[in-house]
């Protein structure tokens, strides 16, 4: 089938690529630009493995075409710390212990990074419910919701 | 997922022709969460699949006093949930958007696709229900209306014809004096496909309830609307008796199936107490 160019940035860098239409944004991201931080988990949106964020918003990667990131930002999990310095979600879940096996953990961070950008106050109960795209199958998430509150206060202290 | 033909046309007419053309063999993109399962899972082997997401004027929503609420087939679900002319007046609508999948799902999902499924059990289409939607179509040439009530034909049949692409959707002004929800039951609270819907809304006019709708999903082989218990409601003063005839109305007139989720019995009961429940809520909002 014929491949479209598209053209994007992923964690600023510029990508133009061709690519066949049926490749997700997740497959692109992880086989030909070579990200492998993002995980592919249940591959039909239920798990939030592959979360990124595009434009701002968090959305599940595997549920993206790759034609239709053409002109957008992307950030994925490799892209959100600064040099020597891990993001505030990251260093939670590292101080905190938010993961076991870890294969969920990048999708847990970026979807936390997006909804604490969005609003650092956000009470406990409504993070809970805002994370519950997101499936840790370790079971980890009293310290994964540790994690979360506590980056949320750091980034409040520094907003 | 096997490969296909990819489009992105930049108007709704170039989008209508593909569709016209390659007729069965084709499918459109929205935000793609249903598509894309579809195509993973190959219950859905579309050879060409038309994108409209580069068609514009079919994302956004507008509101004034006069023409009332439009919202673009196109927006995304988070964005109805997001915005507060839609919390405000059309509560119930927000509330229905806000029960589809997840934030990541809800960022690429569409109100558009959610209804153009023609799924009995879509989270937003009790909503538009009682909020007397109007569904804009077109194909290029021609544009028509269809009431949301007559939209729907069974499971997974719309009215849609052959090259014709749903645009939109219209809802009346709703008055301050008016209120709604909508009320999903499920197990998981997040990520779960309703066992039973319920959307409520009302209007009062001197404090007497002058317009009550009732809206169904997932107990019926399409949305339908509970004319019975709305009814009951309408010129009544609402109190529990009420309440309790239009419940058991609104669970006579559903159909539901049973199956190894819940049994139709269960979904019945269901029915009945988000009637109440949703009735209570509509008037409180439409009071405060």
């Amino acid at each position: 089938m014929r491949k479209h160019p598209i053209s994007f940035t992923v964690n600023g860098d510029l990508q133009e690529l061709f690519v066949e239409p049926r490749k997700t944004l997740l497959a692109v991201i992880r086989d030909t630009i070579g990200l492998t931080g993002t995980k592919e988990g249940c591959s039909t949106g239920d798990c939030g493995a592959c979360t990124v964020i595009v434009d701002g918003e968090p959305v599940t990667s595997c549920m993206m075409l790759a034609v239709s990131a053409n002109g957008k930002e992307v950030t994925t999990i490799e892209g959100i710390s600064s040099p020597g310095e891990l993001h505030p979600v990251q260093q939670a879940f590292l101080e905190k212990g938010g993961y076991q096996c870890g294969f969920c953990t990048p999708g847990f961070i970026m979807a936390a990074k997006a909804l604490l950008d969005d609003n650092p106050n956000i009470p406990e109960d409504e993070m809970r419910h805002a994370l519950g795209g997101n499936i840790c199958r370790c079971t980890g998430y009293t310290k994964i919701v540790e994690a979360v509150l506590s980056a949320a206060e750091t980034m409040r202290a520094n907003a | 997922m096997r490969s296909f033909e990819f489009f992105e046309p930049k108007t709704i007419g170039e989008a209508s022709a593909l569709l016209s053309q390659y007729g069965g063999e084709a499918e459109l993109l929205g935000g793609g969460t249903d598509l894309i399962i579809g195509m993973k899972e190959r219950t859905m082997t579309p050879k060409y699949v038309i994108s409209l997401e580069h068609v514009p004027d079919l994302e956004g929503i507008t509101y004034d006093d006069c023409d009332g609420l439009w919202v673009g087939a196109m927006t995304k679900m988070r964005a109805i949930e997001r915005s507060s002319i839609v919390r405000e007046r059309y509560t119930a609508l927000a509330e229905g958007a806000e029960e589809v999948g997840s934030i990541q799902i809800r960022n690429l999902a569409t109100l558009g696709g959610n209804i153009a499924h023609g799924s009995p059990a879509a989270d937003t289409a009790a909503a538009l229900l009682v909020l007397d939607a109007q569904v804009n179509i077109a194909d290029g040439e021609a544009e028509r209306t269809v009431p949301i009530a007559d939209f729907f034909l069974g499971p997974g049949e719309t009215v849609l014809q052959a090259g014709e692409i749903l645009t939109g959707f219209s809802m009346p002004p709703r008055s301050a004096n008016s209120g709604s929800q909508y009320l999903k039951h499920k197990i998981r609270q997040v990520m779960d496909l309703a066992f039973v819907g319920v959307a409520t809304s009302v209007r009062l006019n001197n404090g007497a309830v002058a317009d009550t709708k009732i809206g169904l999903a997932a107990v019926a082989p399409k949305p339908i609307r509970a004319t019975n218990a709305e009814a009951i409601i309408t010129g009544s003063s609402v109190n529990d008796e009420v309440l309790q005839q239009a419940a058991g109305a609104a669970a006579s007139q559903s159909s539901p199936i049973s199956d190894l989720r819940c049994t139709a019995e269960h979904r019945r009961e269901i029915v009945a107490a988000l009637t109440k429940e949703t009735a209570a809520t509509a008037v409180a909002r439409a009071q405060a």
